[in-house]
């Protein structure tokens, strides 16, 4: 399809006391790892939300292949667009149910050994658990990873390695969206869109 | 099952009816405990003489329209059903507020209950289509089916506001808000039900219940009274269940958006 992949349109999302975007535009080209960066409150979170449509804009439009995502039906567009919370949410059961009859090519492909599978979920180390949220994510065959703060719950050792598995999943093909307040993970990123806090009325 | 004489009543219990005057003469109890109150400085009195006015106020009014409508003019028993599950709906939509359109959930789910139970009994004869049976027995299933309702939506709420992460990690995966929400529907579906059930499963062990100790003293034979307090323990079951399920069915509705999306109120 040719236009912008995804395109945000002077969106605004209203918070209990008024915006907490307004008027923010971006064009998001596919493929590659795409950084939203900016300061905490500034909305980044909302703004990966609104591509899975966990939310809506109050105003303006989220664009996917030149579509309002909310023309599309919904469950289809969240298989396509995987989103992936800042700490992980294990569902009950062991990791193999969480990630599906694929878990063996899954957990391999997000570095996590196949010994691992017939394991409590809830019983992982957190970087265990996001890297088997990724799994679970994979497991969807999406086309966009939208990743909110993958690393920010954990240690240098499994931040480093999450960073790297993330770029990797860039690198095969995988339209890679993340949050993240954190500038050295620019040097990751092929694009960095920055997200300011909405200032309100006092801005000129 | 025979329908006028399960609820009829033969004399013999007290001797004679009660009269103003023995009312009068027990205040000498009201009088006891006001004493008692006064004495240890519990500071109820002003509640008590309150409770007491009012107690004989309400029930005054309650006994002379319920004496009207038995008396040849009982097309009003929808009336005073309907009043009972608007006042029902009001209380138990006030205590869940937190729930978009709760009075109207309520209204439904209490409705739905009385509507289902009463018409059973009615239909299967088990009971008169009078309003000396209806009105009693829908007061019954009614606040009841009030304190159900109230639970399962507060139960809902609360658990689907504290759970949110992780019934939006089942929406991510593509699972429809009805999914997403089943095992929190399931608990709050229980919780609301549970009550009734334990109710059913100690009656006559732990305290003879209202039905039948109103047939006893009013004469009634101790197995009449029973057979009534049987009748009325399985309405309430099924008037629970009625009102659970509606309750839980409209409530979801309101905590999610068409799209599959925990409505935003929720999550704050």
């Amino acid at each position: 399809m040719s236009g912008p992949f995804l395109e945000y349109r002077a969106v605004g999302v209203d918070g209990d006391d008024g915006p907490i975007i307004d008027g923010f535009s971006a064009v998001i080209a596919q493929g590659g790892l795409t950084l939203f960066m900016g300061p905490s409150g500034a909305g980044k979170t909302t703004l990966l939300r609104l591509v899975n449509r966990l939310d809506d804009p109050d105003r303006g439009v989220v664009a996917l292949d030149g579509r309002d995502v909310r023309d599309y039906d919904v469950l289809a567009l969240r298989r396509r667009v995987q989103f992936v919370s800042q700490v992980p949410v294990t569902f009950p059961g062991t990791v193999a149910t969480n990630v599906g009859p694929q878990w063996a090519a899954l957990l391999d492909r997000v570095g996590l050994s196949g010994e691992l599978a017939e394991r409590e979920a809830d019983r992982l180390s957190v970087g265990e658990a996001q890297r088997m949220c990724l799994a679970r994510a994979l497991s969807m065959g999406p086309e966009v990873l939208a990743l909110d703060e993958p690393t920010s719950a954990l240690d240098t050792d499994s931040k480093a390695g999450i960073e790297g598995l993330i770029r990797g999943l860039a690198d095969a093909g995988l339209t890679v969206l993340m949050v993240t307040h954190d500038p050295a993970q620019a040097a990751l990123a092929d694009r960095v869109v920055e997200v300011h806090p909405y200032r309100g009325r006092t801005a000129p | 099952m025979s329908g006028p004489g399960l609820l009829a009543a033969s004399s013999s219990g007290l001797s004679g009816p009660v009269t103003f005057g023995d009312v009068a003469l027990a205040l000498l109890l009201v009088a006891v405990a006001v004493g008692v109150s006064r004495w240890q400085r519990v500071g109820l009195e002003g509640d008590m003489v309150v409770a007491t006015v009012r107690s004989f106020v309400q029930l005054l009014a309650v006994g002379y329209v319920l004496d009207y409508v038995f008396g040849g003019h009982g097309w009003l028993t929808g009336v005073a059903l309907a009043v009972m599950v608007t006042t029902a709906s009001l209380t138990s939509g006030s205590r869940a507020r937190r729930v978009a359109g709760s009075r109207l959930v309520a209204s439904c789910a209490i409705a739905v209950a009385a509507a289902g139970t009463l018409g059973v009994l009615a239909a299967l004869r088990i009971v008169p289509l009078s309003a000396r049976s209806l009105i009693p027995l829908g007061s019954m299933v009614i606040s009841s089916a009030m304190n159900t309702t109230s639970l399962v939506m507060t139960r809902l709420f609360d658990d689907l506001a504290t759970s949110r992460r992780e019934v939006e990690a089942r929406l991510c995966m593509a699972q429809s808000s009805r999914q997403a929400a089943l095992p929190w529907r399931r608990v709050a579906l229980r919780s609301a039900m549970l009550p009734t059930v334990d109710q059913t499963k100690v009656v006559g062990l732990v305290a003879l219940p209202g039905a039948m100790t109103g047939m006893i003293l009013a004469g009634a034979s101790p197995l009449a009274a029973i057979r009534l307090q049987l009748v009325v323990m399985y309405m309430l079951l099924g008037g629970n269940a009625f009102a659970a399920l509606v309750g839980a069915e409209m409530t979801l509705r309101r905590l999610f958006t068409p799209a599959h999306q925990l409505a935003r109120y929720v999550r704050r």
